[in-house]
């Protein structure tokens, strides 16, 4: 092999789409030509430097819960001609199109027994997985929050005979985790309590239910369809924590909630 | 229209790869907002498609509609002069040969390319057809076969533009360390 027909052949060795018996022969000949290998080495460096570099951008946790209640919606509604979802020149299209969603109050019966179908907990997965899909079911049912209140002294109450726990309730909106409210769910075939609280445009959802008795520190499930899910158990309960927030913040409220009540 | 099971294995097999469609869309339209509603209008459209989608690969699927959406996206709200390069069929023999890299040593290329703000900039200033190979090769790490799929050209095609793209990102790279080294 010679530099003509080398050169042509380093950005397909760079990018691993040589097959076996070429790419040998043109190592073979980076192993004696400087200026090949130099030219393949200042490929490789600056392909190793953009890729270190450049931004990778991820999908904002807003916009992820905005398309699975869009999915929902669309899942629900048979096609619509003309449906408003017109190019917008400027930003009042964006608005349009949430107020399409908004005032589709025909859609929500239907909507809510297809998802219920839909995301229902499939007995026998991973805990971890059954956490995400009620977390997702709770921002597409419009079902949230059975009791909403960022009291609570309103919120824990509630959950007084409806279930055989009573899930400590505690406001952290003194440092950006706000209390909205609580509800019903089930995991693994039994009800539990959530409690949802807020961190700007997030929603955290907090499972609370019996555990059978170990003690457990802070675990943090692998990641699953891009939300984190952070887990831990004191003894008499076990907590699953679920959010699309950053991981770091999300472990930063864990940290929070582990820590010992303030005296009353 | 969407059955419960088409939904779910949205969920399961679309859904993951929502964050790679974000990331072609961020660069494609170079603006938040904007790849937040091509994201949106892409979604939509692969839930609809889904039945199309057999056996494949789903991130390169997905990777053809999200640049779908943005080509039309771009075509309605960019100034023609910018959406002329897109609809160049001779994008590829018209313009001109990749220049020199300006003759700098890789050593000295890694001092300036250490300048994150520098790298995001020269490849924000690529040309899309150039810009979308890089992100697709580079940052998604797809394999030619899979990008000359989403971009429905042959596969010399695609290397011809990476090799492009990858030149002037080195020149641009090698043209400012001139310009500080001057400044000095
Ligand atoms: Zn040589």
């Amino acid at each position: 092999m010679d530099c003509n027909q080398a050169r042509p052949q380093l950005q397909s060795r760079l990018d691993d789409a040589l097959a076996a018996e070429p790419a040998a022969a043109l190592d073979g000949h980076l192993a004696h030509c400087p200026p090949c290998r130099r030219a393949f080495h200042t490929l490789k460096t600056a392909q190793g430097a953009i890729r270190e570099h450049a931004d990778c951008f991820r999908a904002p946790g807003a916009l992820r819960s905005r398309i699975l209640a869009e999915l929902a919606a669309a899942a629900a509604a048979p096609p619509v001609s003309g449906r408003g979802r017109a190019r917008r020149s400027g930003h009042p299209g964006r608005l349009g199109r949430w107020g399409w969603f908004g005032s589709g109050a025909a859609l929500a019966a239907s909507l809510t027994l297809v998802i219920t179908l839909t995301l229902a907990p499939v007995p026998g997965a991973p805990l971890e997985d059954q956490v995400v899909s009620a977390h997702i079911r709770s921002l597409m049912e419009n079902h949230l929050m059975d009791i909403a209140s960022s009291d609570r002294h309103t919120v824990k109450p509630w959950f007084n005979g409806r279930l055989d726990l009573a899930p400590p309730v505690r406001d952290f909106e003194a440092v950006g985790f706000p209390l909205a409210g609580g509800r019903l769910d089930v995991l693994d075939q039994r009800p539990v309590a959530a409690l949802v609280y807020r961190r700007r445009q997030h929603v955290i959802n907090l499972f609370i239910a019996p555990a059978d008795g170990a003690a457990a520190g802070l675990h943090e499930a692998s990641p699953t369809r891009g939300y984190t899910v952070l887990y831990w158990s004191d003894g008499g309960l076990a907590d699953w924590l679920v959010s699309d927030l950053e991981r770091t913040e999300l472990l930063e409220f864990a940290r929070l909630l582990r820590s010992p009540p303030p005296a009353q | 229209m969407s059955d419960p099971e088409t939904l779910r294995r949205f969920e399961q097999v679309v859904l993951p790869h929502l964050d790679a469609a974000y990331n072609l869309a961020r660069w494609l339209t170079r603006n938040p907002q904007d790849a937040d509603d091509v994201v949106q209008e892409a979604m939509l459209r692969a839930l609809k498609y889904l039945t199309g989608l057999r056996g494949e690969n789903a991130r390169p699927w997905l990777l053809t509609i999200v640049r779908q959406t943005c080509y039309t996206w771009l075509r309605n709200n960019r100034p023609p002069a910018e959406v002329y390069i897109l609809d160049q069929d001779d994008f590829d023999l018209a313009t001109s040969p990749p220049g020199e890299d300006g003759g700098g040593d890789p050593e000295t290329l890694v001092a300036r390319i250490e300048d994150r703000t520098l790298v995001n900039r020269l490849i924000a200033a690529l040309p899309v057809p150039l810009r979308e190979v890089i992100v697709l090769r580079e940052l998604e790490e797809l394999a030619y076969r899979e990008i000359a799929d989403i971009l429905a050209v042959p596969i010399g095609t695609v290397m011809s533009r990476l090799s492009r793209a990858r030149a002037r990102l080195r020149a641009g790279l090698f043209r400012h360390l001139g310009e500080s080294d001057r400044g000095l």
